[in-house]
Order: C-alpha cells, then sequence, then structure tokens
C-alpha cells in the first residue's frame, strides 16, 4: 500500500484536534492564573475553544470525496471520522456550559481539560485506520473518563462510580487489546484495510474469536448488554453532565469504532457476526426497557435506558448495507441531543433540590415550567414520538433492518418502544400531574450557561425531527465513506 | 529455537489466569493485578509474533512500548482512584462498595 509520509496537508485532518489541545494548554495556563472567583471562566474558554475547532473543522478540515490515509496510515480522514467529530465536538460543548456551574465541577480546571483530551481521543477514535491507533485513542478517551466519573472526591456515590468504571474499562480493554494483539498475528500488519485480507484467509473459528474479544471492548464503551452492568452505577455516581456525556459522545465514539472495524476487517464473516449484533441488539432492548421500569433515580433510569438506546442503534447496524450505517449516525446525533437535554435537566434539578429522585420532581412543571417543558421534549424524543428528533431517528433504523430482512428483529423494536414510552410517560406524569405543596412556589434557578445549553439542545430536537433533510444527507455521505 | 507457539500458549496462559483474576478476585489492587496479566500477555504476544513473523517492520515492537505506556497511565489513574474509594470507606474489596445497587 501507498501512503505519502509527510505532507503539510495533512494538518488540515487535525485541526479540530489541534483547536482543543491549544485550548487544553490554555485552560492549564488560566487555571493557574486566575482565582477561584474567575476560574467559572475556564468553561466559557473551553466552550469558545470547542466552538472554534468545530468551525474550523466545517471550514477547513472537511475531507475531500476519497477518503484518505494520513500520518503515515494512522488515521483516515473521511466523512465518518469528520460527522463523528463534529457530534462529540457538539457534545463536549454541551457539557462543557452544563457543567460551569455545577459546585466543586464548574470551577475546577481539571474537569475542562479531561473533557478535552477526552474528546480528542473520541475524534481520534472515528478515524483510526490502524490497530495501534485505535488502541491508544481508546485509552485517550476513557483513561480521563474514569477520573471524570470519580471526579467528586468528597461523594461516597461518585468515588464508587469511578473506581467501577476503571476497573470494569480495565478489564474489557484488555479483552480487546489481546484480540488486536492476535489481528497483528495473523495477519503480520497493524494497518486495519491491510489486516482484513489477511483475516478474511483465517479459518472462521479464528477470525469469530477475535471478533469476540474485540466485542468485548467495544461493547463495553457502547453499554451494550451483556457488558451492561457498570452503566447504571456509574452514571448514577458520576457527576451529571459527565454521566451526560458519558452516554452520549463516549457511546456514539464507540459505536464508530465498532462499525468501522467489524465493516473493514470482517466483511467475509458479517454473516455471522450480524446474527450475534442481532441477539445483542435485543437483548439490550429488552433488558434495558424492563429494568427501567422500576427505577427510582432519574439518572438509573436514564442509565437504563441508554442500554436500550444502544441495542435500538445496533438495529439499525444489523443490516449493514449503507442505509444501516446511515441510520446509525443519525440515530447517535439525535440521540446526543435528547439524552444530553434529559440529563442537563437532571443535573440542573439536583444542583437546587440535591436529589435525584423521581418523586421529588413533582410539581416541576408550576415550579419551573420551562425547565419542565425542555423535560417534556427529551423524554418524549427519547420515547420515539413524532415531531422530536428520536421519532425519526427510530423511523430510520427500523426501516434500514427492514429492508435488510430482519423483520423480527424490528418488532421486537417496536415492541421495546411501546414499554419504553411507558416508562418515559410515568417521568413526565410526576413531572404535569403531581403536585408537592411545599416546594412547588420556592425557586428553582437556571444559571445563564445552561439556559443557553438547554435552548439550543431542545431546539436542536425540534430542528432535527422536523428538517432532518440536511442531517439526513451529512449522515450518508458519513456512511459512504465505508462502502 | 522455540517454536512460536510456545509463546502463545504461556500468552494465553497468562491472559487467563489474568481474567480469572479480575473476575473472581474481591480485592481492588489484586483485580488491577489480573489486568497487569492480561496486559503482559498481550505484550508477550505482540514481541512474540512481531520476532517470528514480522521481522521486517517495528510494528509489533512500537505496539509493545505503547501498551506499556498506556498501562503504566492506567495503573496510576486507578491506584489514585482506588485511594480516594479507600478513604471515604476504608475499604477496597468491591462486593463491599454497594451504595449503588437496584
Amino acid at each position: 500500500m501507498n501512503i505519502p509520509a509527510f505532507e503539510s496537508s495533512m494538518y488540515l485532518a487535525l485541526v479540530p484536534e489541534i483547536t482543543l489541545l491549544v485550548t487544553a494548554l490554555l485552560v492549564l495556563l488560566f487555571d493557574a492564573l486566575w482565582d477561584e472567583e474567575k476560574r467559572r471562566n475556564l468553561g466559557w474558554l473551553t466552550f469558545g475553544g470547542v466552538v472554534l475547532a468545530m468551525v474550523l473543522a466545517f471550514f477547513i478540515g472537511q475531507p475531500g470525496a476519497t477518503p484518505e490515509l494520513v500520518w503515515g496510515g494512522m488515521l483516515r480522514h473521511d466523512w465518518l471520522a469528520f460527522t463523528f467529530a463534529l457530534i462529540f465536538l457538539f457534545g463536549a460543548a454541551i457539557t462543557a456550559l452544563l457543567g460551569m456551574d455545577v459546585s466543586e465541577l464548574g470551577r475546577r480546571g481539571e474537569f475542562y481539560i479531561l473533557l478535552l483530551v477526552s474528546t480528542i481521543g473520541m475524534m481520534l477514535m472515528a478515524a483510526s485506520a490502524d490497530v495501534v491507533m485505535l488502541f491508544l485513542a481508546i485509552e485517550t478517551t476513557s483513561i480521563p473518563l474514569y477520573i471524570l466519573a470519580g471526579f467528586f472526591r468528597k461523594d461516597d456515590k461518585s468515588t464508587e462510580a469511578g473506581f467501577k468504571y476503571l476497573l470494569f474499562g480495565a478489564m474489557a480493554s484488555s479483552v480487546m487489546l489481546y484480540g488486536f494483539s492476535l489481528v497483528y498475528g495473523f495477519t503480520g500488519t497493524t494497518n486495519l484495510l491491510a489486516a482484513a485480507q489477511g483475516m478474511a484467509a483465517q479459518p472462521l473459528a479464528l477470525s469469530l474469536g477475535v471478533l469476540a474479544l474485540l466485542l468485548v471492548g467495544f461493547g463495553f464503551k457502547i453499554s451494550a448488554f451483556p457488558l451492561h452492568f457498570w452503566a447504571p452505577d456509574v452514571y448514577e455516581g458520576a457527576p451529571t453532565p459527565v454521566a451526560g456525556f458519558l452516554s452520549t459522545a463516549s457511546k456514539a465514539a464507540g459505536f464508530a469504532v465498532l462499525m468501522r472495524v467489524f465493516m473493514t476487517l470482517f466483511p467475509v464473516d458479517s454473516h455471522y457476526w450480524t446474527t450475534l449484533i442481532a441477539w445483542i441488539s435485543m437483548f439490550s432492548m429488552t433488558v434495558g426497557n424492563l429494568l427501567a421500569i422500576n427505577q427510582k433515580n432519574i439518572k438509573r433510569l436514564l442509565a437504563f435506558s441508554s442500554i436500550a438506546h444502544a441495542g435500538y442503534a445496533l438495529v439499525g447496524f444489523v443490516a449493514i448495507d449503507q442505509l444501516g450505517i446511515n441510520s446509525v449516525v443519525f440515530y447517535l446525533g439525535a440521540y446526543l441531543l435528547t439524552n444530553l437535554a434529559a440529563f442537563g435537566v437532571a443535573g440542573i434539578f439536583w444542583q437546587v433540590a440535591g436529589t435525584d429522585e423521581i418523586a421529588a420532581y413533582a410539581g416541576l412543571s408550576r415550579r419551573k415550567p420551562w425547565l419542565a417543558l425542555a423535560m417534556l421534549a427529551a423524554f418524549l424524543s427519547l420515547a420515539g414520538m413524532p415531531p422530536f428528533a428520536g421519532f425519526v431517528a427510530k423511523v430510520v433504523v427500523f426501516l434500514a433492518a427492514m429492508q435488510a430482512g430482519w423483520t423480527f428483529l424490528v418488532i421486537v423494536g417496536v415492541l421495546n418502544s411501546i414499554i419504553g414510552l411507558y416508562y418515559y410517560l410515568k417521568v413526565l406524569n410526576v413531572v404535569y400531574h403531581y403536585r408537592n405543596e411545599e416546594t412547588e412556589n420556592l425557586p428553582l434557578p437556571i444559571s445563564a450557561p445552561q439556559g443557553i445549553a438547554l435552548v439550543v439542545l431542545a431546539i436542536g430536537i425540534l430542528v432535527v425531527g422536523f428538517l432532518f433533510g440536511p442531517f439526513f444527507n451529512l449522515t450518508s455521505v458519513a456512511a459512504a465513506a465505508l462502502f | 529455537m522455540i517454536p512460536l507457539s510456545w509463546y502463545l500458549i504461556l500468552s494465553a496462559a497468562l491472559f487467563s489466569i489474568g481474567l480469572y483474576g479480575v473476575l473472581a478476585r474481591k480485592n481492588a489492587i489484586a483485580i488491577l493485578m489480573g489486568v497487569e496479566l492480561m496486559l503482559n500477555a498481550v505484550n508477550i504476544n505482540l514481541v512474540a509474533f512481531w520476532r517470528y513473523l514480522d521481522l521486517k517492520t517495528v510494528a509489533g515492537q512500537a505496539f509493545a512500548l505503547m501498551v506499556f505506556a498506556v498501562a503504566a497511565a492506567e495503573v496510576a489513574v486507578g491506584l489514585a482512584l482506588i485511594i480516594s474509594v479507600y478513604r471515604r470507606r476504608k475499604t477496597v474489596a468491591a462486593d463491599e462498595l454497594d451504595l449503588m445497587k437496584w
């Protein structure tokens, strides 16, 4: 394979990463210079840097029509990586805004630096074309997230969340790494595309064994059954903006890697592993939804719902054609908007009320109608109701699976959506119908950055729901890069 | 010369012992040690494959070096998180840390 060693144009592929790195260094600098009062502005600095990265990526970092390998074959500069980079950057920007006014979090430079570094890792994950780079990118993403999950050192739940996330994560990534070492051994190369030819020559049992090892690592990242059990504990304990980031951007990064590696490395055995993925998808949806029904804690409920949503996204992946990949990318984008809004509301409420219990949300519609309205949009979109983004996303995912002939899987998916609707509406019932005379008249202040974040997300949910055309075009160009 | 398969059997055994340790041990430090065994199995694999099959490039060696570096970073973060849990709860046994469950 002929890969140019170095050209200065290769920097264009790394524009957003470089921008984030510079932002992280600036945060480090100003963290030392500013006193406690001013340090809240680090959030604006981070937000500005991430938005700048998006703008620069959009105007000068766009990939060409044909995908190209850059940096000695380590990265692939294509539309899939680019689209995912925009998704991650958007998630990071919103998370920075939502985290700014959380005590013990928003005035700490470490929070923003870890957030930025982990976002850099995610963008590299989506672009990796080499197993060494892929491993490095996955760890660059995960290690900061372990720390972020355990960020509240004085909180029993948060330290426990970080602890569990680290132990499960280290185990899953070691198993995955063993799979990578076998890929290298069987094929004699670390480049994904070149390794694909080598893997095709291997006996079926060997390639499926490697696939199973890799699936442990990827399944952990996307929190799919049976590697989902860490998610509820970690989401419940982690600081709420971090939990939102984990459940959206980190999950999307896992999907990016899953799709790229499986489609590139194991195209010949796809008949076998799509069946496996279909089963994983069915179990993720069913287990996630059934366990979510009885949850009393909103973050735990959202955690089980996020396991179910990993299952819905996998429904699209099972199709493994262009529409299937397209639908997964679209689904992840819509889910990012929706779930960040849901976690954003939970974070704002927790900050004032000091609790995540769903029962405490009684009377919220009278206490703060706008916040309740944002919650309504987020939860109905999660449930897949029109005209919100979640509806369009579910339709395309099911459509893709239907066209590929997975009717049974789609039926399970639709039945699961009905279970989902039940517990999402149960929460909204508490918010809108229950009264709580004691707390109803208390103030519930929303700070400016949180307000901006929620408004952007709510508008996003509606815009993607009504005018999905341009977004769908972007994701279809992204999906085409894999074929 | 020792055949390649011996190294692979050694590494598979080491990996299995590590995985067993991770799944069976309750102490967080022991779990981290299990993870380290698994990572070392990966390194044996990488270096053995490189030596026997792929001497013309250094990909295998470079990969092994990356694994060292990342393992060190992971353990540093891991021990820090374990210490932060120990300070609050006075235990590092994974089954006693059950504040959150359904």
